[in-house]
């Protein structure tokens, strides 16, 4: 008998809402909507973000969390505020944008990039799905309005592990405006709705130009389209800062989804 | 120590599967401790008995064994089999401890000796496991 399955409920006890950022695709925007909702969601709301793409794990990218161990590598001194998960009755993920007088929230950031620092993964399934019951088997998450979880592309390991272990999870599907990309939005949209998961929505992100075949496509499924995020080519240059994150057009249309969803 | 946490899983997991057989008192666990996880077993043990087991009156008389099981490793590329043991001296603290967090580490921190693939397989002595549980009905 595998003793981690069982305690996984108990350690997301604490959490009112599950939010797996999911899609067909890779480089649709999952970790950008994942780590900026999370950013925005955090101004009002304890957010806890925890990133399952163990491939390719970006969200510390995104948000510009250096993510060494200070302990062991004495970085500290040279004024890298690196962050690394405390042991204390099972891993406590560390805090990355402390609340303020004007954040009430805060994020609680826990990855596999802790421990696999900047080299590759070279993994298989089993493993994969191994090292994510470990994961939720022994960290330990604060109180939290929301977690918000970046899957990675497909509906592989990580995708079956969150509907088989976190069953209040609510998947939103995120998709551009590509027919290419509407293809494995719908299957992936089919195989949430026949396990019976709940799907929050969709996002159609990066859209540049009028169109309606995603809001259409969507429509038959019976799933919303919670709303859009246009292209936004300043994107990049915010990468890594977080306050920078914040003031973009893109955080600005994750706010109007926020307002109306969460 | 997150050996807490991998001990209070063993103590859920026991409980809900007593409930399940219908035991009145669980009597003997048995636990296989994989070496790759490289547990403290003293704190693991101090846990289990000393903390949890004293505030459950199902667990509380509760015989625990515990038996490591050594860490084998098998290349999926050229089948040669290694031992965790052998390959534990040359990692250094950090990726030791990485291992110790996620077991599924070792697949970067480790290579096949032989050919040097990452593509390897756990044969056995990976973490914590229950062998057996037994108790009265
Ligand atoms: N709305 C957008 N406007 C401009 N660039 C975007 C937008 N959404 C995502 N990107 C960019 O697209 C790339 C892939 O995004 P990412 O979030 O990593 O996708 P995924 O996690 O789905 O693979 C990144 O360089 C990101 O900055
Ligand atoms: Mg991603
Ligand atoms: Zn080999």
């Amino acid at each position: 008998m595998d003793p981690r399955l069982n305690i996984i409920d108990k350690r997301l006890e604490n959490i009112k809402r599950i939010v797996a950022v999911s899609g067909g695709k890779g480089g649709i925007g999952k970790s950008s909507v994942a780590s900026i909702l999370a950013l925005c969601l955090s101004e009002k709301y304890k957010v806890g973000l925890l990133d399952l793409d163990f491939y390719g794990p970006s969200s510390h990218v995104i948000l510009g969390i250096p993510t060494c161990n200070p302990c062991l590598t004495g970085r500290q001194a040279s004024g890298r505020k690196d962050v690394y998960p405390k042991e204390e009755k099972g891993i406590l993920p560390p805090e990355i944008y402390p609340p303020t007088s004007r954040r009430a929230g805060g994020i609680k950031f826990m990855s596999i990039i802790y421990y696999a620092k900047d080299n590759p993964l070279a993994i298989r399934g089993v493993d994969i799905s191994n090292a994510i019951i470990e994961l939720l088997a022994i960290t330990r998450w604060d109180k939290l309005d929301f977690l918000i979880i970046d899957m990675p592309p497909g509906i592989g390991d990580a995708t079956l592990d969150i509907i088989r272990f976190l069953k209040r999870a609510e998947f939103l599907v995120i998709a551009t405006s590509s027919k290419v990309v509407l293809e494995t939005v719908k299957k992936t949209i089919r195989m949430l709705k026949e396990t019976g998961v709940s799907i929050l929505g969709v996002i159609e992100n990066m859209k540049f130009k009028d169109s309606l075949f995603i809001k259409e496509a969507i429509n038959q499924f019976d799933v919303r389209l919670l709303g859009e995020i246009g292209f936004d080519k300043n994107v990049e240059d915010c990468i890594g800062d977080k306050e920078k994150l914040l003031t973009s057009r893109f955080a600005q249309d994750i706010k109007e989804i926020i307002l109306d969803y969460f | 120590m997150h050996e807490w946490a991998l001990a209070e899983a063993v103590v859920s997991t026991a409980l809900e599967e007593s409930k399940k057989e219908g035991l009145k008192e669980i009597t003997k666990i048995k636990l296989k401790i994989g070496e790759l996880q490289q547990i403290d077993i003293d704190t693991f043990k101090f846990v289990l008995n000393e903390v949890i087991q004293p505030q459950n009156p199902m667990i509380k008389k509760a015989k625990i064994e515990l038996e490591t099981e050594r860490g084998i490793l098998k290349c999926r590329v050229c089948e040669h089999k290694w031992a965790f043991k052998e390959m534990l001296k040359k990692l250094d603290e950090e990726e030791s401890e990485s291992i110790h967090f996620i077991p599924e580490m070792s697949h970067i921190y480790m290579r096949c000796p032989k050919c040097k693939s990452p593509d390897f397989e756990i044969v056995q002595g990976r973490g914590v496991w229950i062998d057996s549980i037994e108790g009265e009905k």
